[in-house]
């Protein structure tokens, strides 16, 4: 393929470049201040202080305290973390709910438990991805140990009511873990409102690096330690502190809290304008996920009659990075299960392409998108047998209609 | 992303022979929306001849199932009928520089379409998805035992992930996974032993000394069914030879999963038959 002319990237759910002032403020770490924060001297000491000043930006991002922030390597840490920490210290439940629509990072850890003995409960959702919360409330049972509902789903970008799951999960006394990790810098998490136990954050979502996580964990929580080691994180997590990233997490929560209002404003009218532009351009698309309940940044489009890997292939060779649902592009034969769990048809489940912005989205990086994607669309339909059918049926309707 | 080759990438860019031709003579159609791919394919054959005049399709798939559609109606364009049918799926890859072992369904679904629209212009009864005669293995993608037998054998597969690949069998809820393996073990076990009949060549003597036996059950399983089941990432290990009773311990892919180590006992156990003495037992070690 050659070189495209120009690079738009709409894939910043899938991961989000460092801000500047991340990179900046991550860089004498990796010179300098190379202490090892448990020392008992200057070097260490000097880290030790920007570890707590970090910790103290990720505990104001969620309204939290910074003795409830545990670092970790990644977001999926924060989630084996939770779900197995917490059963680990309930040994006597053997109960967990979730849904069928959280990232594999909780998925697999509540299937390998399945697998364990325990007894798992995959919430379904409706068509537009949203949760029964009576349901949710039904399956609760005293043989609980964990509920694990994610904020907002990283396909569609459908947000759940994690405040409401909490507070039902509160009143029966269970413990309630939320995968934040796409919500986490995109909508307030005020965890002096929502009783949520215990919260994961990942980086690299948030314009921090890659290989650095966050688990909140309420003060009271029970919960055992995932790494086992040194008395790093307060005895829940052992390894050297990861300074430089960790200093970078902090200031990215610093700059998403700061920017979160006028950004999520700015963000909804150029995802908005994009849906609206390629909903004029081009027929037979459907918006999937709850199109009034998600996160600003996220649109998931299904378009019908062609799949979702080629719609990728022509856009990257136009410049353009996005993500799709479909089959291919997994390199599994299906397609994204939180597509199927919505029932999507397959007439776009295999269709759909994911596109999710960013701070640094710009209004020509929209434009440019809208002046290209709806030539590939009528471009895979004009090969596309289905598209034929279709045009076939319309024509013999308007045949019938005149006769 | 995936590894495509610059063919693959030229002709899913821009693909040659889109459309519909209005006065084709054969037309076969295979997938459909459910499966993720589907693909239309119509010839021109001339009567006389039964040279393919012209060739087109239509397509919803990936890049790879467009250029092996491109690629197709690029190849059989100018030929007989019969020099057509010749054509593999592994024709198709090759045509195209190769493709990726997971998108090798592609290059199938074009033999199939193929197959279908030369069936339509013979006359015979359009080629349904599933044939009467035989039985559906993977209800997802709803792929025929015919189907799978045709493609281990043209393609000399011999993993059930290969399978999957070529076929998509087993690609949705893998509950099939143990019936593929089923018959891919039927398969490679012909193979081995030639046609599934006793092999003539290195047959057992009608009566072996217990050494010449011994040597023989020896040879072969280091030699025939050893690299079979490493290929399947499983092995085999020759504990005992005692008398006719010959103690194996067997791993399979999954060495925690029963019923395909008593599918492997069966195999091993069948293929000595055939090859040293037809009264050996084979049993497993017990630990």
């Amino acid at each position: 393929m050659s070189v495209p002319a120009r690079n738009v990237y709409l894939d910043n759910n899938a991961t989000t470049s460092v801000a500047p002032e991340v990179l900046e403020a991550m860089l004498p770490f990796f010179k300098d201040l190379y202490g090892n924060a448990s020392s008992m001297h200057l070097f260490g000491g000097q880290v030790a202080r920007h570890l707590d000043i970090a910790r103290s930006q990720v505990a104001a991002l969620l309204n939290a305290q910074p003795e409830e922030i545990v670092f970790t390597s990644c977001g999926t840490e924060s989630d084996n973390h939770a779900i197995r920490g917490v059963c680990e210290a309930l040994p006597d439940k053997r109960h967990i709910i979730t849904t069928k629509v959280e990232h594999p990072a909780v998925l697999n850890v509540c299937r390998y438990l399945a697998k364990k003995g325990y007894r798992v409960t995959e919430l379904g959702v409706d068509k537009q991805g949203n949760l029964n919360l009576d349901e949710l409330k039904a399956a609760i049972t005293p043989d609980t140990a964990i509920v694990t509902v994610m904020a907002a789903n990283n396909e569609t970008g459908t947000l759940f009511p994690i405040d409401e799951i909490a507070r039902i999960c509160a009143e029966k006394g269970v413990t309630f873990h939320t995968d934040a990790v796409q919500a986490a810098g995109k909508i307030a998490l005020d965890m002096q409102k929502m009783p949520v136990s215990l919260l994961s954050i990942s980086g690299h979502k948030l314009h921090a690096p890659k290989g650095i996580g966050v688990l909140y964990i309420r003060r009271g929580t029970r919960i055992s330690p995932f790494m086992l080691g040194g008395h790093q994180e307060r005895n829940r997590r052992a390894g050297t502190e990861n300074a430089p990233y960790i200093v970078g997490l902090g200031k990215a929560c610093e700059v998403a809290m700061n920017a979160m209002f006028e950004e999520n404003n700015r963000l909804r009218k150029q995802r908005d304008r994009l849906e609206k532009g390629l909903f004029d351009a081009i027929p037979y698309a459907h918006i999937n996920g709850n199109p009034q309940w998600r996160l600003p940044n996220t649109t998931n489009i299904g378009f019908e009659f062609i799949e979702g890997e080629a719609i990728l292939l022509h856009l990257s060779a136009a410049g353009i990075a996005a993500s799709s649902g479909s089959a291919c592009t997994s390199g599994s034969l299906e397609p994204s299960h939180v597509l199927m769990a919505m029932q999507v048809p397959f007439t776009y489940a295999h269709g759909s392409v994911r596109f999710s912005l960013s701070r640094y989205t710009t209004d020509e990086e929209i434009d440019h998108t809208l002046a290209t994607l709806p030539a590939i669309v009528a471009k895979l339909r004009a090969m596309s047998p289905f598209y034929a059918d279709k045009l076939r049926e319309i024509k013999a309707g308007e045949t019938a209609a005149h006769s | 992303m995936w590894n495509y080759t610059n063919s693959v990438i030229d002709h899913f860019t821009n693909p040659r022979n889109v459309g519909e031709i209005a006065d084709a003579n054969a037309v076969g159609q295979v997938g459909s929306l459910a499966c993720g791919d589907a693909l239309k394919l119509y010839l021109k054959i001339d009567p006389t001849n039964e040279i393919i005049l012209d060739a087109k399709f239509q397509t919803f798939g990936c890049a790879s199932a467009i250029a092996s559609a491109s690629a197709l109606t690029e190849m059989v364009k100018g030929k007989t009928v019969k020099e057509a049918l010749a054509v593999t799926n592994d024709d198709i890859a090759r045509f195209l520089g190769g493709l990726p072992e997971q998108k090798m369904h592609c290059s199938v679904m074009g033999k199939e379409a193929l197959e279908a629209a030369i069936a339509n212009y013979r006359g015979e009864k359009a080629v349904a998805h599933v044939e009467e005669d035989s039985s559906v293995i993977c209800k997802c993608f709803w792929v025929t035992e015919k189907k799978i037998r045709q493609v281990i054998e043209e393609n000399h597969l011999t993993t059930v992930e290969q399978v999957t690949n070529y076929t998509k069998a087993g690609g949705g809820c893998g509950g099939c996974l143990p019936d593929i393996k089923r018959i891919l073990d039927e398969m490679v076990l012909a193979r081995v032993t030639g046609s599934g009949k006793p092999a003539s060549e290195g047959a057992a003597p009608k009566k072996l000394t217990n050494i010449q036996r011994m040597q023989l059950i020896t040879k072969v399983i280091e030699t025939e069914i050893a690299p079979h089941l490493q290929a399947d990432g499983g092995g085999i290990e020759l504990i005992d030879i005692d008398g006719v009773t010959v103690t194996v311990r067997l791993q399979g892919a999954c060495s925690h999963c029963v019923s395909s180590t008593a599918t492997l006992q069966f195999m091993v156990q069948e293929t000595l038959r055939r090859k040293v003495s037809p009264d050996i037992v084979v049993i497993q070690h017990q630990e």
